[in-house]
């Protein structure tokens, strides 16, 4: 008895992939397109905008957005999320004029200790012991602020060589920040892609018990992207706080948790996890950045500005969900 | 087939649950309960002006204002829900409430209810109709709720204050036997909350979409009205929080209400509710209020302590009830 | 094949639900092509076909969960057109699924009048929910506390829940999609009972299920669907399994009954030691000293009723079910326990039976879904290396016919046979030398049940230890060499050689030993 294939199970595959196609093709690149249009909307309309000073401005800004929504894309793929990250930003911060007395190449080290430690936190709390990952990641935040605020107390300044031309030089005209930012965009993509950490990822977030049964290390993947999530949003407060010389406890990273997920969502990564898109997630950081910066361009109000804001994000992630709904 | 007639039919239950499975229900559900009593006990022994009157009377008014918006929070929860933007909502209901006071009571009362209702009722749309996850709905409400404070606070220069003798102070300042009116509006709400979640068909409409969407929308239950209830009131519930502490201060502070929507949630979370939705009770998330608010006057008491450490004691004590949540919940599943 | 016991029944002549030249397509694709389907008052009428037939659409259309393109759907004598499938349920046509669709965390009396409870003063009038729902859920035969948590119920008697539910409702029309597939035989006589007692009080039924067998026991009337198309519409009792079989397929009966229900081929087993080895497992609440052997190229069924702890005991050999005590050995050397990792690297393997919880990952493509286990493998320092991915994966496509339109499609938009195939594809890849089936032929078509059977032969003939679960007595008479039978988590027998008959194995399923032997000597007479 051979098999003859069921043609209307296949053909309606075969629609729905076709239908799937077009609408794939303006999910991962409508961020795209609206980066381009923004960006050509703001070469005409804004005076010296296309001049290299206020677009490098804009790339160091958007750095530590990028460096964080990079982790949050890992950790959303596989279907979990990390609140934790701005204070995590925050608490690495904090250490740097602590232990900056011995030398700066220790004060990161130890403030990027931190991320590693609070990622360890978080993961096994929701690898080993079950937790939600809102729920994990929530507490480490709640406790993480409270205790770089205790750390650190009031704004501290930082003036140690180091740390301050991490912040303000620059390579072939290069900030550093942004050359960092690129370096760990790259690997993270790698990581993403090439390895079987990558795919394991993906996998997990697709389907956990799936992944559990074909013997995946799937506590060991979890942990795994929780320390990098929280590694990466320590490097963004270094980064952050050697760019502005300061450390502020208190508002450092307040925030950045609801931009990165902004930026992973509008990139087209899903929320349901089982998919990571690093390019997507840049492009959704800059043209979250790029809106942003339009608004200041043209001297709107931070109220209006926020307000705009909130109806953007709004506006694209229903786009996003619009085309998911009709492809399921 | 003639054998399969089987001699009993019991189909699969579960049997009979040991003792051990029942207590560890217990204390999954009640375990916020436990802590609380036993830190109520350890701070009267330690703090001598702990359980002075005056001192649970500021506890339980400082928690009132809470309570009110973790009462809203509750039912977006429990409908499978979260909603980001309480903390905006609640300064801004401050903010117009206490603009409102210079132009009689009633404004006081209308018009940040109104407005705040308004933003509940577009998210709770947006949410119902859209389909957009939650999380990414309520956090550009935040945005917008503190966009819309900042303009028109003439970006947030501007502190409105409660004209002196107006009627609006009594809303907070105000006591019947003893305590202040606030406190007698959380328990009204926290009683009527009870009510309707668990004797309405509104309640158990929110509980079957936040335990089984699919299931609920298939029996034929008004899903999408009911999310679009529950956001509504959560922005009505903090608008009120909000009324309350313009009251309580005689002015709308603009800064109020950051993070306030983590202390909630946390609030929620250890008085049972699961948050994945479909399960809880109001009267957890009360004690998890009373809980969260015992630590924070337990850190004021050791008067060498930084206020700082109440985050990061809060934050601790949410850790470790998850954690033997869970591993309760995995004691009860044996 | 025909059950003698079938009750005849004269089919009232009232239609409740037809549909006239029903038509439904997706984006160009026609699911249904013109459907006439009726439905009396007072029958129980199977809906059957291949996957992909159109069966579940025209359940959709007449639930109101899609609306038909063309034709029209008649409802008590006038033309209705559900907007949504409350709607549906409003005019009294209900619906129970495979999966059951209720609310598990709250109590079975919530569940059975969530939008419709009895109110007092405004509230909802607890007691007197509770005990309309005892009552409702006792003359059921089912025993079971009310106020218990749905959730915290076996899936037969949350099917029943939901069947008391359709009850309340004083539903006109119930469907039942697939109510048996997770449910023990004395479960489905229940739910057979109470099908026919709703059907003696003028209620129309539509049953749909893959376990043919069950047709005859209860069905009435059949209509069979093919490409979207009613090919046949008939009593039940005038007809053939393999005349079913073929209207089903659209192929010549004789052709089909050649040889048997399925395609097994003869035994092959090589006299050697066991590859496979397992003693005195025991799991909480489960399995209590489980133990059997597995020789390569030897296939051993595992029988059981549901719930007699047939897939406790592989998951419990696969690491995948906590277990107390017990000892595992594949090849000489033991296996660790509760480690899946262990015992994947020593060489078992498990298809699960629920391939959508537990398999496949939906959004991955066919090709990431096969090289799954094997990552580690195709990978030199972490990095995966693809040309050595789409070798392997284009040699097991190949082998197992799966068919995609590329190793690129997504594995969901595949059809639940080449799911299947992925699957056992995936764990082909990582060389077992002992494959735990964990009913493999579940929910596939047809067609493709038999390729995935002839390949459990294949396998087992390169000298694979394979050990079969299967709900299906055929499948699991003709495709093992011996057959262990569990009850109550404990092997109750071993069936051999002559002993390996349909009837033995009912009797051996029924727990009653000296029946088997009566039987098997029946047999060889």
């Amino acid at each position: 008895m051979t098999t003859t294939a069921t043609p209307p199970t296949r053909a309606e595959a075969e629609t729905r992939r076709r239908r799937g196609l077009d609408l794939d093709w303006v999910r991962t690149n409508g961020v795209y397109v609206a980066l381009a249009l923004l960006f050509l909307l703001n070469v005409v309309w804004t005076n010296n905008f296309l001049t290299e000073r206020t677009l490098l401005l804009q790339l160091i800004q958007v750095t530590p957005v990028v460096i964080v929504a990079l982790g949050m894309a890992l950790v959303i793929g596989t279907e979990g999320i990390d609140l934790s990250v701005g204070a995590v930003m925050a608490l690495a911060a904090a250490l740097i004029p602590l232990y900056v007395g011995y030398g700066a190449a220790m004060a990161i080290l130890i403030a990027v200790l931190v991320g590693f430690v609070t990622g360890s936190l978080a993961g096994s709390m929701v690898a080993v012991v079950g937790v939600q990952p809102i729920v994990a990641t929530l507490g480490i935040m709640v406790a993480g602020r409270g205790v770089a605020n205790l750390l650190g107390g009031e704004i501290k300044t930082i003036r140690e060589p180091g740390i301050v031309s991490l912040g303000s030089e620059s390579l072939l005209g290069v900030p550093y920040v942004v050359l960092i930012a690129a370096v760990i965009a790259a690997l993270v993509w790698f990581a993403a892609r090439r390895t079987t950490y990558g795919r394991q990822l993906v996998a997990i977030g697709g389907n956990k018990r799936a992944a559990e049964l074909a013997g995946l290390p799937v506590k060991r993947v979890v942990i795994t992207t929780y320390v990098v999530a929280g590694v990466l949003a320590a490097i963004a407060g270094v980064l952050l706080a050697a760019r502005s010389q300061a450390s502020d406890p208190t508002k450092l990273g307040q925030l950045m948790e609801l931009s990165a997920i902004t930026a992973v969502v509008i990139g087209g990564t899903p929320l349901s996890g089982g998919q990571v898109r690093i390019i997507g997630t840049i492009a959704g950081a800059l043209l979250m950045q790029l809106i942003f910066a339009t608004l200041v361009f043209h001297n709107i109000p931070d109220s209006t500005a926020q307000m705009a804001q909130a109806v953007i994000v709004i506006a694209a992630v229903y786009v996003q969900m619009g085309r998911r709904r009709s492809t399921s | 087939m003639t054998t399969a007639t089987a001699p009993e039919v019991t189909p699969g239950t579960t049997g009979e649950r040991s003792s051990r499975a029942r207590v560890a229900h217990l204390v999954q559900r009640q375990g916020a309960l436990v802590i609380l009593v036993f830190a109520a006990v350890a701070a009267t022994v330690a703090f001598d002006s702990f359980g002075t009157q005056r001192n649970l009377t500021s506890i339980a008014v400082q928690a009132s204002f809470l309570a009110v918006v973790a009462l809203g929070m509750t039912f977006v929860i429990m409908g499978g829900g979260i909603d980001l933007s309480v903390g905006s909502v609640f300064a801004l209901g401050g903010v117009l409430a206490a603009w409102g006071s210079q132009h009689g009571l009633l404004v006081a009362l209308a018009l940040p209810l109104a407005v705040c209702g308004a933003i509940g009722l577009v998210q709770g749309l947006v949410i119902a109709r859209g389909g957009l996850p939650p999380f990414i709905v309520t956090l550009a409400g935040l945005l917008f709720a503190r966009g819309l404070l900042l303009l028109i606070t003439d970006e947030g220069s501007t502190t409105y204050k409660v004209p002196p003798g107006a009627a609006f102070r009594e809303i907070a300042q105000g006591k019947l036997l003893g305590l202040n009116y606030t406190v007698w509006v959380v328990i009204v709400l926290f009683l009527l909350g009870g009510l309707v979640l668990h004797r309405t068909s509104y309640g158990s409409t929110t509980l079957a979409v936040g335990g089984q969407e699919d299931a609920a929308q298939l029996m034929g239950l008004p899903v999408m009205r009911s999310k679009v209830i529950a956001y509504v009131t959560s922005s009505l519930l903090a608008a009120l929080g909000g009324i309350m502490i313009a009251s309580y201060t005689s002015s709308g502070v603009t800064i109020l209400g950051v993070g306030m929507e983590l202390e909630v949630i946390s609030a929620v979370v250890l008085g049972g509710t699961l948050l994945t939705g479909g399960a809880g009770t109001v009267l957890g998330t009360l004690v998890g209020v009373l809980l969260l608010q015992v630590i924070k006057n337990i850190i004021n008491q050791v008067g060498s302590l930084n206020s700082n450490w109440q985050a990061v004691v809060s934050g601790v004590i949410l850790l470790v009830v998850v954690t033997a949540q869970q591993w309760l919940a995995r004691v009860e599943r044996r | 094949m025909t059950d003698p016991t079938i009750t005849v029944t004269e089919p009232r002549t009232a239609t409740v639900l037809e549909t006239a030249g029903v038509t439904k397509s997706f984006g160009g694709v026609h699911a249904l092509r013109g459907v006439d389907f009726s439905l009396a008052e007072g029958e129980v009428h199977a809906l059957v076909g291949e996957n992909g037939a159109g069966k579940s659409t025209l359940i959709k259309v007449l639930t109101g969960v899609h609306r038909p393109d063309g034709g029209e759907v008649r409802y008590r004598g006038g033309r209705v057109d559900f907007a949504q499938p409350a709607a549906a349920q409003r005019a009294g046509i209900s619906t129970i699924y495979q999966e059951v669709n209720l609310v598990p965390l709250l109590s079975v009396a919530r569940n059975i009048y969530l939008g419709r409870e009895p109110r007092r003063y405004g509230l909802i009038d607890v007691p007197t929910m509770e005990r309309d729902a005892r009552e409702l859920v006792e003359r059921l035969g089912v025993h079971i506390d009310v106020r218990e948590d749905l959730g915290r119920l076996g899936l037969g008697a949350q099917q029943m829940v939901a069947l008391a539910r359709a009850m309340s409702v004083d539903s006109r029309v119930v469907i039942m999609d697939e109510p048996t597939s997770s449910l023990e035989a004395r479960e489905v006589a229940t739910l057979f009972d109470v099908s026919r007692s709703l059907r003696d009080q003028g209620v129309g039924l539509v049953f749909v299920s893959h376990r043919l067998d069950e047709l005859w026991q209860l069905c009435d009337r059949v209509t069979v669907l093919r490409d979207g198309r009613d090919v046949h519409t008939g009593r039940m009792d005038g007809l053939t399994r393999t005349g079913l079989v073929s209207h089903m397929l659209g192929r010549d009966a004789g052709e089909l009954a050649r040889d048997g229900a399925t395609e097994f081929g003869e035994s092959h087993l090589q006299g050697r030691e066991p590859v496979l080895s397992v003693a005195g497992i025991d799991a909480r609440n489960t399995l209590r000293g489980v133990g059997l052997t597995v020789r390569p190229g030897e296939v051993l069924g595992l029988g059981g009723l549901l719930g007699s702890g047939r897939s406790e005991t592989v998951k419990a050999i696969y690491g995948a079910l906590p277990t107390q005590a017990g000892e595992v050995i594949v090849d000489g050397r033991p296996v660790h326990r509760n480690s899946v990792r262990h015992a994947l690297r020593s060489g078992v393997a498990l298809l699960s039976e629920d391939r959508k919880a537990e398999g496949i990952i939906p959004d991955l493509s066919v090709r990431d879904n096969i090289a799954l286990a094997v990552l580690p493998r195709m990978s030199r320092m972490g990095i995966v290396s693809e040309s050595r991915i789409d070798k392997l994966v284009e040699t097991f496509m190949g082998k197992l016919r799966i068919k995609a339109s590329s190793p690129r499609q997504l594995v969901r938009e595949l059809s639940g046979g080449n799911q299947q195939k992925v699957l056992i594809a995936r764990w082909l890849c990582t060389e077992p030398r002992v494959f735990l089936l964990d009913e493999p032929t579940r929910g596939i078509d047809v067609g493709a049940k038999a390729e995935v059977q002839s390949l459990i032969d294949e396998l087992a003939e390169q000298g694979l230890a394979v050990v079969l679960i299967s709900s299906e007595m055929d499948e699991l008479v003709e495709g093992a060499d011996r057959i262990v039978v569990l009850r109550d988590g404990a092997v109750e027998a071993e069936l051999d050689g002559a002993d390996l008959t349909s009837s033995a194995l009912l009797a051996a399923l029924a727990g009653d030993i000296a029946q088997a032997d009566a039987a098997a000597q029946e047999e060889d007479r």
